[in-house]
């Protein structure tokens, strides 16, 4: 397992829990730390409890880690729902504020009972509390004071000096009491080189800014969570290239706009969760019949209907794949950390122009609102590519009305594509099936024309690969997993292959065109494949028997769909009993 | 410049005698009196008869899905503000299932034209109970007469904060021309509804019934457009029968024009790149 430390701070909603989580885990961004955070809130604005964990490790993870180092109260329930979590020799602090606070008997576990609320209004306020946290906690993990600085000065630097002041000065307090009071100390893992261009980043905030960088011009969304982030992310960068934001009315209308933009030539998305995904279905079709690009981001929740608004889950596989009436052809990208958040959203508006079909790109709460530490971003990589659009020129040689914008004949199944205010570029686009120039027509021949145009779009797929694999040869345990759940599974593989076991780690990439080629020689070497997902029926585990052929007997899932987002431990006890499983066959 | 020759497409199959017919003629009169070029301008249309619209004009279409022309519309102009936006639809399309986009639309009061062709009545679904079928219409869905209250688009567009608000005729081609040139030369939203009979399933709101009941408020002098208070007073006294620009407030402006960011050059002509410099612009907040 990577060598690593958690940190948690719990309280009532609304009482800055999220900030204190943020200001902990910049900190440690920025001393050079790779931290994995997980915020824990729920469907209501003050009161409640939520609670926001911090991983800190000296290498790249995607998961918020099983053990819990220090946990930080602001109120009792905190304790309550938290303290079981904690390691042996971890640490307690909590606000001796907390009325008869009761702590339940650990002599494992290091109290320490700390008057955060008493010395931050020494320090000039109770709201400081955060702050003189940060001092104790600082003292315990052996940072300085001066170790929060920048981040003090970030947040409050605009406030004038004087506040920076006084939230230094209430770090130092935390760090004094705890030096005078406490012994108990955790060790940080090693610290490791401090590269640049590394970034602290969430998935919603990484899909924004791979939108931005990928050429969308006119964002239409509905609020909705856990997507609202990127509408925010984007009205606060749009001016700064020139683009516009709509809040639609509906996730209907947003979807419509995306489309209409797209007609009109500009880049354009809608990103959005299940309940909105569900009712875009209708559009996506259209998006489909008439081959105008579109790009919609799902942040999945947990379902059906609005299901638990804040809580993860990968349930909206079959929508994806599948939703709207009819057939067409679309693209379905699943992301499995945030710098692909940012890549993937990037090269969906290319896929989604060179193809004139929808593409979606599929994240998770999990995944999207809670930011972690990104390697490296290098965008310089990335080429526009807007496909088949037919030039002024091309459209002056034809004939006043030939222009054919569904012409069949293009053996890739795309045709040119006009703009409109291009002269002589004159086209419809439409929801009924079309003729060749896009007039409305019922001929059964025509129609399988236009059915097998758009069909063949598809079939030699290879722009964005489809999974990937680590491991040995010839694995006889192969774990498959797709989108978020890449970043628990792979700290699974990799224990198991420490441990001698012949494993591989198969990641899903892309769900449509499914990889079938790509994947069917490690699913039929393998003798069990364990598909772990965020859902109860095993969504990716039935698509995997459906497209490919051989035994279907060797697949077992590993699913969680309690809202809450998989442990190490629980993927590695299923994993580790398959194994085990087989080696027992070998030895009978 | 372009003629009328331009503005055609595919041969209408409207019924014999619908008043769609004089829709289409209309606005293809008014783009040409207006002087567009056909790549200027796209109508987005939405499902049922009215909806072939943008098959049978010879701009740039959209046949779009039932009841959402108005947000496809909204995104067409806000994407390439250069170019002149038409949305059409029904009764049923517009105010049955796109009721939502059309208050919203008004709201936003982005710079399009929605022409509605109200034949109080789904025609292409063969005749049942419309959004603005009077009460008491006997229809295939109401064999006993509807009981519901009929939607009121007029009034409802002038509360909506709608700055232009008229209504035509299929009967009078002259004054629908002039309304729909009015309409697109007012910078901002503007609902023009038009009395388009159905003559295959609709017997009462037959031309002879609005020849015989229609008010043109466009020849009445005394008659002041400005006051939205007035203008529905005249609407509810004519029991909606009138004709003409029943309200018109041009001082609004139109959404493009207050949003902060929006680029004077229209989007759609904007290339996509993206330096370097400004990707350090947007990476530094993570940092």
């Amino acid at each position: 397992m990577i060598k690593d430390l958690g940190w948690k701070v719990g309280g009532a909603q609304g009482e800055g829990i999220d900030s204190t989580q943020d200001i902990f885990a910049l900190s440690l961004f920025r001393l050079g730390y790779y931290v994995s955070t997980y915020r824990h809130f729920m469907s209501l604005i003050k009161g409640g409890h939520t609670n926001g964990k911090v991983r800190i490790t000296s290498e790249i993870t995607g998961h918020h880690g099983d053990d819990l180092h220090i946990l930080l109260a602001f109120d009792q329930e905190t304790i309550n729902h938290n303290f079981h979590e904690l390691i042996d020799g971890g640490v307690l602090i909590y606000d001796t504020a907390i009325k008869d606070a009761t702590v339940p008997e650990n002599d494992k576990v290091n109290i320490c009972p700390v008057p955060l609320t008493e010395i931050a209004k020494e320090a000039g306020s109770p709201i400081m509390k955060n702050m003189v946290s940060m001092g104790v906690t600082a003292a315990i993990i052996g940072l300085t004071p001066d170790d929060f600085r920048s981040v003090v000065v970030d947040k409050f630097g605009g406030k004038g000096d004087e506040i920076v002041d006084s939230n230094i000065a209430a770090i130092q307090k935390g760090f004094d009491f705890a030096k005078e009071n406490f012994s108990a100390t955790i060790e940080l893992p090693a610290r490791p080189e401090l590269k640049s261009e590394r970034l602290y980043i969430s998935g919603n905030d990484a899909v924004s800014l791979g939108a931005i960088a990928g050429g969308c011009r006119l964002l239409a969304q509905y609020p909705i969570t856990p997507a609202t982030e990127v509408m925010y992310q984007i009205i606060k960068q749009f001016p700064q290239v020139g683009g516009t934001v709509v809040q639609a009315e509906d996730e209907i209308a947003a979807v419509m706009m995306s489309i209409g933009a797209n007609y009109t030539g500009v880049r354009s998305m809608t990103a959005t969760s299940g309940p909105g995904l569900s009712l875009m279905m209708e559009a996506l079709g259209l998006a489909g019949i008439s081959e105008t690009p579109l790009v919609i981001i799902d942040v999945q929740r947990s379902g059906p209907s609005t299901g638990l608004p804040t809580k993860t889950e990968q349930s909206d596989l079959y929508t994806m794949m599948y939703g709207s009436h009819g057939e067409i052809p679309r693209i379905v990208l699943t992301p499995r950390n945030v710098e692909e958040c940012f890549f993937f959203t990037m090269e969906a508006f290319n896929l989604a122009e060179k193809y004139q079909c929808p593409v979606i790109v599929a994240t998770d709460l999990y995944m999207g609102m809670n930011k972690q530490t990104v390697a490296s971003i290098d965008f310089d990589k990335f080429k526009i590519n807007r496909g088949k659009l037919i030039s002024d020129e091309q459209l002056a040689e034809l004939e006043k009305g030939a222009f054919k914008r569904f012409d069949v004949t293009p053996e890739d199944g795309v045709s040119f594509r006009s703009i409109p205010g291009q002269k002589n570029g004159r086209f419809v686009a439409m929801g009924n099936e079309h003729d060749e120039v896009g007039v409305e027509m019922e001929e059964p021949e025509l129609r399988v024309k236009q059915m097998d145009k758009r069909a063949k779009k598809l079939v030699n797929f290879n722009d964005v690969a489809g999974a990937t694999y680590v491991g040995a040869e010839n694995a006889e345990l192969l774990l498959v997993d797709f989108g978020s759940m890449t970043g628990p599974q792979r700290e699974v593989y990799e224990e198991l292959a420490a441990e001698g076991v012949s494993v591989g780690h198969l990641s899903i990439a892309r769900l449509l065109p499914f990889p079938t080629e790509e994947i069917k020689g490690y699913i039929n070497n393998a003798k069990k494949v364990l598909v772990t997902e965020m859902n109860s029926t095993g969504q990716l585990k039935n698509q995997l028997k459906q497209f490919i052929n051989g035994d279907h007997n060797k697949f077992e899932s590993c699913l969680k769909y309690s809202g809450d987002p998989f442990l190490v431990n629980e993927i590695y006890a299923k994993a580790k009993a398959l194994a085990d499983s087989l080696k027992k066959e070998v030895t009978l | 410049m372009a003629t009328i020759v331009d503005f055609r497409a595919e041969k209408p199959n409207w019924c014999p005698g619908c008043g769609d017919f004089t829709v289409l003629a209309a606005l293809q009169k008014a783009a040409v009196n207006i002087g567009l070029e056909p790549e200027e301008m796209v109508t987005v249309s939405g499902i049922g008869c009215s909806g072939k619209l943008s098959q049978y004009m010879g701009s740039f279409g959209f046949h779009s899905l039932h009841g959402r022309s108005l947000p496809v519309a909204t995104a067409v102009k806000l994407a390439n503000r250069d170019l002149t936006v038409v949305a059409a639809g029904g009764d049923g399309d517009g105010y049955g299932i796109g009721m939502g986009h059309f208050i919203h639309a008004m709201r936003r009061n982005i710079d399009i034209t929605y022409l509605v062709m109200d034949n109080h009545i789904y025609g292409l679904t063969t005749g049942q109970t419309s959004p603005t079928s009077d009460k008491g219409s006997k229809t295939k869905t109401a064999p006993e007469g509807a009981v519901e209250e009929p939607v009121h688009p007029l009034q409802m567009a002038i509360m909506a904060g709608c700055g232009f608000v008229a209504q035509g005729y299929s009967g009078n081609l002259k004054q629908l021309t002039e309304l729909i040139e009015k309409g697109i030369q007012h910078r901002g939203f503007s609902l023009i509804n038009i009395y388009s009979p159905c003559v295959t399933f609709n017997k009462v709101n037959t031309y002879d019934y609005y020849k015989a009941n229609l008010v043109n408020v466009d020849d009445d002098a005394s008659y002041d457009k400005t006051d939205r208070f007035a203008a529905i007073r005249k609407i509810e006294e004519a029991e909606e029968n009138v004709t003409g620009i029943l309200y018109h407030d041009p001082s609004k402006q139109a959404y493009d024009e207050v949003l902060r960011g929006y680029p004077e050059q229209a989007i759609a002509k904007n290339d996509l790149k993206f330096t370097r410099e400004q990707w350090e612009k947007l990476a530094v907040q993570f940092k």
